[in-house]
This record gives structure tokens, C-alpha cells and sequence, in this order.
């Protein structure tokens, strides 16, 4: 059970005239100490400079070139609670959420709205190959060298309002180190539970840092836990080391009143290798911002993606890789099922610069429609400066395929089952590139259930989001 | 067992079919040849179902009931299997996910509980062997990649593993080299029973060298222009279909 001291705020009473730009650079000055109180000075120092820029930029609007299919400002629209310090919650955790991936066997951090919630009163656990995770505010008073030079230097809070919004306010989050040369086999998976009375935003920081030579795979899993309106404004910074590799899996799966906006910035270092799979299971409203840096020679991105949407959910995915040196390989490939009257967007951005000689860069975006209703704007934008590359995108919006279609029934296999075998044909292909196998095996099920029309929650939760 | 009388289809508008009749029982072969375009492929859809034809006139039924009311799952579980002349490809559905959904929900017509996983793998392996199809093809994507001949021989595979009572080969023998020819043609005869039959559509006399037809018929410009014995093929084979065209269809 867990008992952590209260500080908890309400923002009902503002007047509700104020800008939202103005409602939360107030809520920053009125609430700065405790704010700061419950983090660290590492963090803290960042903040000032951040509000500033927030001041300055604002809510991204659709008038915003980046956040032209996604309207963020309506989602700040509600009532949320805010609170600055970890909440009490008067319950065991395990006795509401076990994470049943059969024989996933991880080394598990948990986060309860925003906050890192100690394993047995530890903020951080070092494991004995010196892997170090835990509490990203612990982390920076427990090992400034580490946090040092990395933290809030691949954000850019100068472009965009919701990363400074996030560095003015985020006060814990997620920390992982990797050392040198260090391989870890086993998934380091991150659960992030949202669960609340009240509608609430949550707005939290993780750090991951590979280093030279390292190995590791990151799971990072979002599930609401009541049915609240969440809305969740994240920022991630990763660094791989030279020959370092990660594997970076994030599974999204929230209800329909949940809102995400996720920032995460990768830098690579030379010979380094990156996969991230962003499965996009469930959710109302997802925005994700993924930027890589190919900043090492030899440095290879492979960007997957999936999202299963229906009703009027809403999943948008932009990515922007930096080939900033020569001989830099990325690949992308993200693929999606619309249904009933969703609606999608991909904005995948290559730049590579004019010394990126020899580059590979390679990217495709696929869709589904299964109604005339469902929409998705695909945008693929290359910009090259560089003359001796390899470079290719590649889009498209279709229905099942017809033929295909009549051959499965012409076998006997109903229509309805025959869509769902279609279905999951195409979304498989970015499944395989999990290589987790037990992982893989129940994203399968889980996608397959999903499109069944099942919820995709796992089998022992037992809330009912 | 199979009955069509005065079938007419259209395509957009345009007629193929027009006026079939054709009457198929238990234990027959039947060969329809005829020249390109002349309809054969079209009666083939409009027997499967496939939504683009469009029937206009005439009936067909099987075993007594009425087909064309059927949709295209519910005729392959009451027994009506096509070898198509283009097998499509589905990327992305493996071909043991494919089978094991046609498989079961051939079996829950049929009011039998789903074949267990080992099962199920035991029939494909001994169905693969009568056609000396390649564990390889059957580990991929349906039809993904497959060669020509390959995409025929998964097609009798299917066929052998679905048990149908009639099935319709079109073209079966098309991109087949000589012995995936007599592969494909002796599973067929295995598969040859009292109580089923088949329809042969083919433009060659060679593969009715091992599928011997009892009724030989040629299609043309929508019509069966003449129905006759195995006789017919060899007869085609060495004039050609101008004497057909030509009207002589005595
Ligand atoms: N999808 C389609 N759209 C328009 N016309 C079609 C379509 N399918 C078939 N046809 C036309 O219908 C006619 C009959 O075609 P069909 O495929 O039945 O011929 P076939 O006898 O099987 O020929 P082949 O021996 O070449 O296979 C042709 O004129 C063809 O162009
Ligand atoms: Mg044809």
C-alpha cells in the first residue's frame, strides 16, 4: 500500500476568461514552490527559461504547420486537476493492475500519473550489471554526472509551446542508464498509469541513456485506469551511444477520453542501431512527435508504426529524422486501420543535410479505410541537400482489397472473418519487427481482439477502461 | 448435381454469358474449352459468386437448391470449389492461418468443433504430399511470390484439403511444367470420386490426357456451341476453333 503526503490543487476557481497560455503561466508563478518542492534542482534550474518560451509560443494551433491535423487546444478545454506531488492512493497497486503479458519477463517501472512510484520505497533500483532505473527526479540528485549535459538538451522548447509547457512543469518521470558496453536481454518496460476522481493532466519527463557499446529494449506501456478525461503531455529524450542499439516499443492503449501528446527526441551516436515500434492500440486523441538525430556515422533508425482507430478517435504521427552525417540508413514504415468516423494523419519528415553523403533513407505509410467516413492525410516531406543519397517515400490510402476479398470467401471463410484475416495481414508487418518473441506473440492477440471489436486490455487488469 | 439452364450474365453492361445450359452429375467429368474471351472464366465467377457478374436470366442449381441465392462461403461449404486461372495474392495472411480458417469454417456448417492445432498440421502435411507442394510455399503469405506454377499447385492443395463435391479447374494447367502437370493431374484423379465431379477448363488436349473428360463442350461467344465426348478435344486440337466460328457447329 502506498501512503505518499498530499499537495493537492484545483484550478476550477480561475477565472475562466484567461487565455489558456495565460491560465497556465499563472498556474506556474501561483504554484513555482511547490512545483519546484517536489523535484529537483537539476530539473528545476530548466524552468524558468521554459515558461518564458511557453509564454512566448503558446498552444500549438492548426494554423501551426506541424499541428495542422491535430487541434491540441480544444483538448486544454476542460477542467483539469492539477497536483504537484505524488498523490495518495489507498490501495495496493498489484491488487488493480498486473500487467499480463504471459512470460514477459521485465524489469518493471511503474508511474501513477506523472510520479514514479518507488518499488518498496526505493526510487531506484540498480540492478547488478549496473543498469540503473528509477525516479527521474531521484536519478538527477543521485547521479548529477549522468543527468548532466543530456537532460532537456535534445527537447526544443525554443519551437514548440507543449515541450516547454512540459520542461516548465514535469517534476519526475522515468530514468534508465545503461553502461558501457552492458547488454540486457531482458525488457525494461515502463507501465504509466493514469487513474484519477478527476479529470486530470499529466505532464512528466523520461530520460533514457544507452552507452557506448550497450544493449537494451524499453517497453513502455499507457493504460488509463479509470474512466476520467486524462490528458497526458510527455516528453522523452534517448541516447544511444556509439555501437550502442535499443529497441523502443511503446504500446498506447487508453480509452476514448484519454488525450496524448508525446515528444521523444533520440540521438545517435556512430554504429548505433534504434527500432521503435509506436502501437497506437486504443486511444481518443494521440499526437506523437518522434525526432531522430543520426548524429554518428553508420547510424541506423528503423521507425515502425501501427494505429487501430475507430469511432471518432484520432491518431497523428510525426516524424522527423536528421541524417546530419554521412552513411546513415533509416527506415520507416507506418501502416493503420481506420474505422467508423476516425481519423489519422502521418507527417514523416527526412532532412538530410548537405555533408550526409551515401545516405539511406526510406520511408512508407500505408492505410486502411473501412468506411467512407473514416479519413487520413499522409505527408511525406523530403528535404535533401546532399547529392549521393538514396532516398524514398511511399503512400497509401486504400480499402480491403476485393480480390482478395472474394478468394477467401470462395474458400468458405466468411466475410466478416475474411476482413479480419485481411486486417491483420496488413498490420502484421510492422508487428514482426517486434523482436521481443513473447511480446510480439501478444500484441498479435491483442491487435487480433482489437479488431474483433474487443477492447485491447489485457486479460488480468481488471479495470474496465 | 449441377444445373444451368439459359444462364445469361452481363459485365458492365456488356453480355458474356448468353444462354448456357449444362447439366453436370455425380461422378462426371466435363471439359469446357473455347477460344480466349469467349465466357468460360465468367461462368466460373458466376458459379463462385463474384459480385461483378451479374446474372440476368436463367438458373443454376445445385444438389436441388437454388445457387445463385447462395452467398460465394455458403456454395464453397455446400461443396463447390474454383481453381482460379489468377490466384490472388494476400500479403501479409499466412497460408496456415488461411486454411485453418477455411478448414473450420468448412467443419461449423457442417456442425463439427474446430480442428485442434496439431490436427490441423498433421492434414496439411499429408495433403501437401499429394500434390508435392514445398513446406516452404506453405510457410509464406498466401500465393505472395509463388510462380506461376506454384500458385496452381497451392490451388489443387486447397482443393485437396477442402474436399469439395464439384470442382471447377480453370486453366489449372496454365504455367505448369510436364511434371507439375502430372502431379497436379493424378491428385485430381485421387481426389476422383462416385460421388463428386469436376469441370475442366482448359484450351489443351494434354491435360485431358490425364484428367480424361466424359463430356468434352466448347464454349463460344457466351453459348455452348457443342458438347460431344473426350473425342471433341483431339478433334479441337487439330482444326483449331475455325470451323466453329465458322458456324459449323453441326
Ligand atoms: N472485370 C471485367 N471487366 C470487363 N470485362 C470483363 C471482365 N472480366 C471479363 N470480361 C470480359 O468478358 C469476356 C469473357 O471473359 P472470360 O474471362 O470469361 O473469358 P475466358 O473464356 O475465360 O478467356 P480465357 O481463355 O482468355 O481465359 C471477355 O471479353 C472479357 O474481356
Ligand atoms: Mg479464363
Amino acid at each position: 500500500m502506498f501512503s505518499i503526503g498530499v499537495n493537492y490543487l484545483s484550478m476550477a476557481d480561475k477565472t475562466s476568461t484567461l487565455s489558456v497560455r495565460d491560465e497556465f503561466v499563472n498556474l506556474y508563478l501561483n504554484n513555482l514552490d511547490l512545483i519546484t518542492e517536489e523535484s529537483s534542482e537539476l530539473m528545476n534550474h530548466y524552468r524558468e527559461e521554459a515558461i518564458q518560451y511557453f509564454r512566448l509560443l503558446g498552444i500549438p494551433s492548426v494554423k501551426n504547420e506541424k499541428y495542422k491535423y491535430s487541434k491540441i487546444e480544444p483538448l486544454f478545454g476542460y477542467d483539469y486537476e492539477k497536483y504537484f506531488a505524488p498523490k495518495k492512493i489507498l490501495f495496493n497497486i498489484d491488487d488493480i493492475f498486473r500487467c499480463d503479458i504471459p512470460e514477459l519477463d521485465t524489469h518493471l517501472a511503474l508511474v501513477l500519473n506523472g510520479f514514479y512510484l518507488p518499488n518498496r520505497a526505493n526510487k531506484i533500483t540498480e540492478l547488478p550489471n549496473g543498469i540503473i532505473m528509477g525516479s527521474l527526479a531521484e536519478a538527477s540528485r543521485l547521479y548529477p554526472n549522468m543527468f548532466k549535459g543530456r537532460y532537456n538538451t535534445l527537447a526544443e522548447n525554443t519551437t514548440d509551446g507543449l515541450v516547454a509547457m512540459n520542461t516548465a512543469f514535469a517534476q519526475d518521470g522515468v530514468f534508465i542508464y545503461v553502461p558501457r558496453n552492458v547488454v540486457e536481454a531482458k525488457p525494461i518496460q515502463i507501465i504509466n498509469l493514469l487513474m484519477s476522481d478527476e479529470n486530470q493532466l499529466v505532464q512528466y519527463r523520461n530520460l533514457i541513456v544507452v552507452e557506448d557499446g550497450a544493449q537494451a529494449k524499453v517497453l513502455v506501456c499507457d493504460h488509463t485506469l479509470s474512466p476520467k478525461r486524462f490528458l497526458s503531455n510527455v516528453v522523452t529524450e534517448i541516447f544511444v551511444g556509439r555501437n550502442a542499439s535499443l529497441e523502443f516499443v511503446k504500446m498506447q492503449n487508453e480509452h476514448n477520453d484519454s488525450a496524448q501528446i508525446t515528444h521523444t527526441y533520440v540521438n545517435q551516436q556512430r554504429d548505433s542501431h534504434l527500432v521503435t515500434n509506436t502501437l497506437t492500440l486504443h486511444g481518443g486523441f494521440i499526437r506523437n512527435n518522434l525526432f531522430v538525430t543520426l548524429s554518428g556515422e553508420g547510424a541506423d533508425a528503423q521507425l515502425y508504426g501501427l494505429y487501430l482507430t475507430d469511432r471518432t478517435q484520432h491518431t497523428d504521427n510525426f516524424t522527423y529524422i536528421d541524417h546530419a552525417v554521412p552513411n546513415c540508413t533509416s527506415n520507416e514504415l507506418y501502416k493503420g486501420i481506420l474505422d467508423d468516423q476516425a481519423t489519422g494523419a502521418f507527417n514523416g519528415k527526412i532532412l538530410v543535410r548537405r555533408d550526409a553523403q551515401k545516405t539511406q533513407a526510406y520511408q512508407s505509410n500505408n492505410s486502411l479505410l473501412l468506411t467512407a467516413d473514416a479519413r487520413m492525410n499522409t505527408k511525406p516531406q523530403l528535404e535533401i541537400y546532399a547529392d549521393d543519397v538514396k532516398c524514398s517515400h511511399g503512400a497509401t490510402v486504400g480499402q480491403l482489397n476485393n480480390e482478395a476479398l472474394f478468394y477467401m470467401r470462395a474458400r468458405g471463410i466468411g466475410e466478416r472473418e475474411a476482413k479480419l484475416l485481411l486486417m491483420f495481414g496488413f498490420v502484421h508487418e510492422v508487428i514482426k519487427k517486434i523482436s521481443i518473441d513473447t511480446l510480439r506473440e501478444r500484441i498479435d492477440d491483442m491487435v487480433n481482439r482489437r479488431l474483433h471489436g474487443e477492447l485491447s486490455r489485457c486479460h488480468n487488469c481488471l479495470m474496465h477502461c | 448435381m449441377l444445373v444451368i439452364k439459359d444462364l445469361h450474365a452481363k459485365i458492365n453492361d456488356k453480355e458474356i454469358l448468353k444462354g448456357i445450359n449444362l447439366e453436370v452429375k455425380a461422378g462426371e467429368i466435363h471439359a469446357i474449352m473455347g477460344p480466349n474471351g469467349s465466357g468460360k472464366s465468367t461462368l466460373a465467377s458466376v458459379l463462385t459468386g463474384r459480385e461483378l457478374v451479374e446474372v440476368t436470366h436463367g438458373s443454376v442449381t445445385f444438389n436441388g437448391n437454388d445457387l445463385l441465392e447462395m452467398a460465394p462461403e455458403i456454395r464453397a461449404h455446400e461443396g463447390i470449389f474454383l481453381s482460379f486461372q489468377y490466384p490472388v495474392e494476400i500479403p501479409g495472411v499466412s497460408m496456415v492461418n488461411f486454411m485453418k480458417a477455411a478448414v473450420n469454417e468448412h467443419r461449423k456448417y457442417r456442425g463439427l468443433e474446430p480442428l485442434s492445432a496439431s490436427d490441423f498440421l498433421k492434414m496439411m502435411r499429408e495433403h501437401k504430399e499429394l500434390v508435392g507442394i514445398d513446406s516452404a510455399l506453405t510457410n509464406r503469405s498466401v500465393n505472395e511470390g509463388f510462380s506461376g506454377g506454384e500458385k496452381k499447385k497451392n490451388e489443387i492443395f486447397q482443393m485437396a484439403m477442402l474436399d469439395p463435391k464439384l470442382a471447377i479447374l480453370d486453366e489449372t494447367d496454365s504455367g505448369l511444367d510436364i511434371d507439375a502437370l502430372r502431379v497436379v493431374a493424378n491428385g485430381v484423379n485421387k481426389l476422383k470420386r462416385p460421388d463428386n465431379a469436376v469441370i475442366v477448363i482448359t484450351h489443351y488436349q494434354r491435360l485431358l490426357d490425364y484428367i480424361v473428360p466424359d463430356y468434352v463442350h466448347i464454349l463460344y461467344n457466351g453459348r455452348i456451341v457443342k458438347s460431344a465426348g473426350k473425342e471433341l478435344a483431339l478433334e479441337l486440337e487439330e482444326k483449331g476453333y475455325d470451323w466453329i466460328k465458322n458456324g459449323d457447329n453441326a
